[in-house]
């Protein structure tokens, strides 16, 4: 069973790379249909495999797995291997990836259908899924870093995927460059990890860590810092990158500019989880301070709410969701400040599949409109595209934490975790996500009554066009709202509040928030019942509400806002001055520094001293030499002589 | 009676000689070829003087050598200066600075 097992898990991820070679290689041999039929089949197997690991894993609660495959090398006593460590955070990890991955390489046979790039698009988003399994995986840093860097290029590839837009090109290089700079943390974070256990290996890293507990590091001289703090805050760097929390969220919006397959799979549902995914697999680095958790909370928190207030004022259907999105991954990344982990994870699991829903959704839309992505041209569409208006509300309700929805149980967790955490910042985090409730409501809804109801705002020509979506789009859209639906209350007990994952996430005890909430909680409906006595679904309620009575019922309201509070609005749709500050200050700045090397660096000292200067010098010198040959026979008769005399001398007296 | 160094200072007067003809003569080159035979004249006398001293008849040996090369040199150089006058229509030193940097 064993061997079984250990080969069903390197095929999890061998499936989709297979296709992915396949589909980007010979695609152009063996065209469209067969290239889609490859990589869907490479993640179909993905898919199923990892339903049989789930199965063995969660349901048959086998031992997990820690394996090593291949030894890449050995280098000083350390070794760097590619490895799978399978317990039940990497089940679930598997399972969330693989759907999403299977739904949206569907639907993207209906959204890419007439694109010139068919082939290299599946290939694409096959090798990420590739990347994606790997980073979830891996049993070592080296492994999970590999994939962390897997990702982030196929994520630059896909942001670039139609790169004869100029937009397109400058969103992906700031995809690319924003990452970089987490990347950097992260890094540096791995190399304190190696540099202190002299290991990279989780298991024994993590074995070692509370022997570093007090231990302290001297970057500047005379600052003496713990080194699980700076070693968590930079692998935290890492994550603030990827999962795109303020200040590194900048790249996340633009990466809108790729399809919007890309949208749902990458920059929804999994690639911007993996830094969550991360630092909830470092559960015991994380747990042993408590700086580094309040960090990933305020972080968190701050992501969470003034992204939410962003989304307000967008009037570009996927950069609404694309700002929901970094405000439900502040969410998350609350919960693992708030020693939640479990939390995160759920809320990461019941997100994935409904923001994975919304963003198809969003472009089951798009497809209908012609590529218009402008809402205040839609409105009214309820009516050509019912299954798309229905799994979106759904995706919506899900969202905003109605009672009964998937996000409902996993933000109630959040929120409740938050409220009992001790840690500093806990009361502005609590605020915060308390806040957000209203704002996601608010938003959400503007969205689904700007796109689904009221005035029919587009022109009379995409009118006439308008029809609902072929079966390839809105399959996937009705596989994705199931879960949507019910995967809240199947694990809420478990996940949440149970010990679901075991010991694949370590909380300590002066953390264990979940437990002590765990008494309270008796059933899935029970918490329905209690949420009614709380004040999250009222906030939500109230937010659906003020959406539709701006945007329902007096829609001439939110322009008259604009205007009274336009410095508001100014900041808002500015997006806080971030893209502004970055574009002057670092790319202003490193274009200035770029400058100063080429003019002089480059031209003056390089050009101007090294090469130029050195032909000038040997110049000038011959030139005041050549006095010396004057071609007369004498002159030179006269030097040998006078040459052979002081030698003579030198000979003789020395 | 004539000593050794009698010999050697007639030998360095000739070299010096010599020598004043190269470097003072701006006019003509026979001067130039007739200052180089004094100058191995001058080395001459100082081998002869040598061997004589020194019981040895390899430095005279050596003088029949540097005579018979002499004669060809002196032979080659007109021959060169011949040709030189032919193609430049001078036997001016100071005219023939062609290699001046």
């Amino acid at each position: 069973m064993t061997d079984n097992m250990q080969n069903i898990y390197l095929a999890i991820p061998l499936a989709p790379l297979l296709g992915a070679i396949v589909a980007g290689l010979f695609g152009w041999k063996i065209g469209r249909t067969a290239s889609h039929v490859v990589a869907i089949a490479g993640v179909t197997v993905a898919f199923v495999l990892s339903l049989i690991v789930f199965k063995h894993i969660v349901i048959d609660n086998a031992e997990a797995f820690n394996g090593t495959v291949y030894t890449w090398m050995v280098s000083n006593g350390i070794h760097f291997q590619i490895g799978f460590l399978i317990d039940k955070l990497t089940a679930v990890m598997l399972i969330v990836v693989t759907f999403v991955s299977l739904m949206v390489h569907i639907y993207t046979i209906g959204y890419m259908r007439d694109d010139p790039g068919y082939q290299r698009f599946f290939s694409y988003i096959a090798l990420f899924t590739f990347s994606m399994l790997m980073l979830v995986m891996s049993n070592n840093f080296l492994q999970l870093f590999f994939g962390w860097e897997a990702v982030g290029l196929v994520s630059y590839l896909l942001i670039g995927f139609w790169y004869t837009k100029p937009t397109a090109i400058y969103a992906n290089l700031k995809a690319f460059l924003v990452n970089r700079v987490g990347d950097f943390g992260f890094l540096l974070g791995i190399a304190a990890v190696l540099m202190y256990t002299g290991s990279l290996d989780y298991a024994e890293v993590f074995n070692q860590a509370p022997s570093l507990t007090g231990k302290t590091m001297e970057i500047f001289d005379g600052h003496a810092w713990s080194v699980l703090t700076v070693t968590c805050i930079l692998l935290f760097i890492g994550a603030m990158g990827k999962s795109a929390q303020v200040p590194l969220h900048v790249w996340l919006p633009d990466s809108m500019e790729g399809p919007t397959p890309i949208s749902a799979l990458i920059h929804a549902a999994t690639m911007v989880t993996a830094g969550i995914f991360m630092v909830a697999r470092m559960s015991p680095l994380f747990e042993l301070s408590e700086t580094a958790l309040s960090f990933v909370m305020v972080i968190g928190a701050i992501t969470a709410l003034f992204m939410g207030f962003l989304g307000l004022v967008q009037n570009d259907i996927k950069r609404v969701v694309a700002y929901s999105t970094l405000s439900q991954l502040g969410y998350m990344t609350v919960a693992l400040g708030a020693s939640a982990y479990a939390a995160g994870i759920f809320h990461l699991m019941t997100h994935a599949f409904f923001k994975a829903l919304l963003f198809l959704g969003a472009g089951s839309v798009i497809i209908a409109m012609h590529h218009e992505q402008d809402m205040r041209k839609m409105g009214g569409l309820r009516k050509y595209m019912p299954i798309t208006w229905i799994t979106a509300l759904i995706g919506s309700l899900a969202l905003i934490g109605t009672p009964g929805f998937s996000g409902f149980y996993s933000k109630d967790a959040i929120i409740v975790a938050v409220r009992n955490s001790e840690l500093a910042g806990s009361g502005f985090a609590y605020m915060a996500v308390l806040i957000g409730v209203f704002i996601t409501a608010l938003y959400s809804f503007r969205m689904y009554f700007m796109v689904f109801h009221g005035k029919e705002r587009m022109d009379e020509h995409t009118r006439s066009h308008l029809h609902e979506c072929p079966k390839v789009v809105t399959v996937p859209l009705i596989l994705l709202a199931i879960p949507s639906v019910v995967i809240g209350a199947i694990y809420v007990d478990q996940m949440a509040f149970g010990g679901f994952f075991g010991a694949a996430i370590h909380v300590s005890d002066s953390h264990a928030i979940s437990a002590e909430v765990a008494h309270h909680f008796h059933s899935w409906w029970g918490l329905i019942v209690h949420s009614l006595s709380d004040v999250p679904v009222y906030l939500a309620a109230a937010g659906v509400f003020v959406a539709w009575f701006l945007y329902m019922k007096r829609p001439e309201i939110p322009a008259l806002i604009q205007q009274r509070f336009s410095i508001v609005n100014t900041i808002l749709v500015n997006k806080y001055g971030f893209d502004r500050f970055n574009e002057i200050f670092f790319a202003g700045g490193s274009r200035l520094l770029g400058k100063f090397f080429w003019q002089v660096g480059d031209v003056r000292l390089i050009d101007g001293v090294v090469v130029n200067g050195s032909a000038r010098s040997i110049g000038w010198f011959s030139s005041v030499l050549r006095h010396i040959q004057t071609g007369y026979l004498y002159h030179y008769a006269f030097v040998m002589i006078i040459g052979l005399l002081l030698l003579l001398t030198w000979v003789v007296f020395r | 009676m004539i000593t050794l160094s009698d010999y050697l200072l007639v030998g360095a007067i000739l070299f010096c000689l010599s020598l004043a003809g190269i470097f003072l003569n701006r006019k003509n080159v026979i001067i130039l070829l007739m200052s180089i035979e004094l100058m191995l004249l001058a080395v001459n006398i100082n081998f002869v003087a040598f061997s004589v001293f020194m019981q040895d008849i390899a430095g005279q040996v050596f003088v029949f050598f540097i005579l018979t090369v002499a004669a060809a040199e002196a032979a080659i150089g007109l021959a060169i200066l011949v040709v030189l006058y032919r193609s430049k229509q001078s036997i001016n030193v100071d005219d023939m600075d062609s290699m001046k940097g």
